[in-house]
């Protein structure tokens, strides 16, 4: 049985982004609460263990707060540089 | 779009290099996975992990002795400081930590760790301070503060019938053998990193071979304290955050006190506000 992965929304125009390893989250929700710019929402289907997990917004930061504060270690954090993030947005 | 995937930096594993795999048995918004990681982050870091002797007392974290990729010795139930004493006077060269709870470590195995804290045995102690029992179901430990609700005082503790709680990081903070003592927290993210360098700096005192060493996180526990998981880090500020204050107690033998710790407190946590303003902690 894979996992699953999720990455979030719109990422062109973010400072960073996550993947979400769904199958293992246990649906506490202290992400929702931790992640500084409110981008995380729980979803409104279950995983295979009968839990919500968490969906990324657009709008992430790249900050890792979600990561450090995750008990089930379901978050993998990635951060662009700032010029580089930029620079997409005016493209964009 | 691969250009831009190439820019991309990893911030943040999803796994410690010493956990073999993210499943474990621990209920949802439980806090004692979130000091594993900084514990286990802080070895790997400081390049001890083929040196590191782990000693694993009883509670919840035991099942973590499966997945931890460290020699590990299964300790009876708070006898971890005593084995841990064994192993580094037999392997000088190597790094002995144990883990343990509050329920292990202050009910059953208070004079273990007091004496190896007394003796300046060159060890590092971890204590997952969550105020309950968590592995046989949420009942009161000695760390309990008052009024706290658990499963055998569900009127909150009172001190004429339970007694007083006590509080062991400052116990030992007055031990002359003990080299460093910090408490730390889990209840946000970054009290998580700060709680990491604690760690860090145990480690690093053990290995100039300085004394005892001893980290206190308080782990939010949302089964034992009968609380929904989002609630968890609240209630923990509230109620054990609030006795059990947060800070490095004793740094190069000198020792802190309550209101230093109080006052040290307000200001990392206007800091922190900043540094997530910002977006981003640099641990």
């Amino acid at each position: 049985m894979g996992l699953r992965l999720t990455c979030g929304g719109n990422t062109l125009s973010a400072h960073g982004t996550v993947i979400i390893d769904t199958e293992i989250c246990k649906g506490c929700e202290l992400c929702i609460e931790a992640c500084p710019p409110r981008v995380l929402t729980m979803s409104s289907v279950v995983n295979r263990l009968g839990y919500q997990y968490p969906e990324l917004q657009d709008g992430c930061t790249g900050c890792a707060a979600c990561q450090l504060f995750c008990p089930d270690f379901v978050f993998e954090v990635f951060r662009r540089p700032r010029a580089a993030a930029a620079t997409t947005k005016e493209q964009s | 779009m691969t250009s831009t995937n190439t820019e991309l930096k990893v911030i943040g594993q999803q796994l410690p290099d010493l956990l073999l795999t993210a499943h474990h048995h621990m209920c949802p918004g439980c806090g004692e996975p979130l000091a594993l990681r900084g514990c286990l982050e802080s070895i790997s870091d400081l390049g001890l992990s083929q040196r590191t002797i782990a000693v694993a007392g009883i509670g919840c974290y035991t099942s973590f002795s499966m997945t931890t990729d460290l020699d590990l010795v299964q300790a009876l139930h708070g006898r971890a400081p005593s084995v841990a004493t064994g192993v580094k006077r037999m392997l000088p060269d190597s790094i002995v930590y144990t883990l343990q709870g509050d329920g292990d470590m202050v009910n059953e195995g208070l004079q273990e760790v007091l004496h190896a804290a007394a003796r300046g045995e060159n060890i590092t102690c971890v204590l997952l301070n969550n105020g309950v029992f968590g592995e046989t179901g949420g009942h009161m430990t000695a760390t309990t503060v008052l009024g706290q609700r658990t499963k055998n005082s569900l009127e909150g503790r009172d001190p004429t019938y339970h007694g007083f709680p006590i509080l062991i990081g400052d116990l030992i903070a007055q031990l002359e053998g003990a080299a460093y003592v910090a408490r730390g927290s889990v209840h946000n993210a970054g009290s998580v990193a700060r709680t990491a360098k604690m760690f860090r700096r145990a480690f690093e005192v053990q290995m100039r071979g300085e004394g005892f060493s001893f980290v206190e996180v308080l782990t939010m526990c949302p089964t034992g304290w009968f609380i929904p998981t989002i609630e968890g880090p609240q209630y923990m500020q509230d109620t054990l955050g609030e006795v059990h204050i947060m800070g490095e107690l004793k740094v190069d033998g000198v020792i802190h006190t309550t209101d230093e710790l109080h006052a040290q407190n307000v200001l990392k946590a206007a800091e922190m506000e900043k540094a997530l303003a910002r977006g981003g902690i640099d641990t």
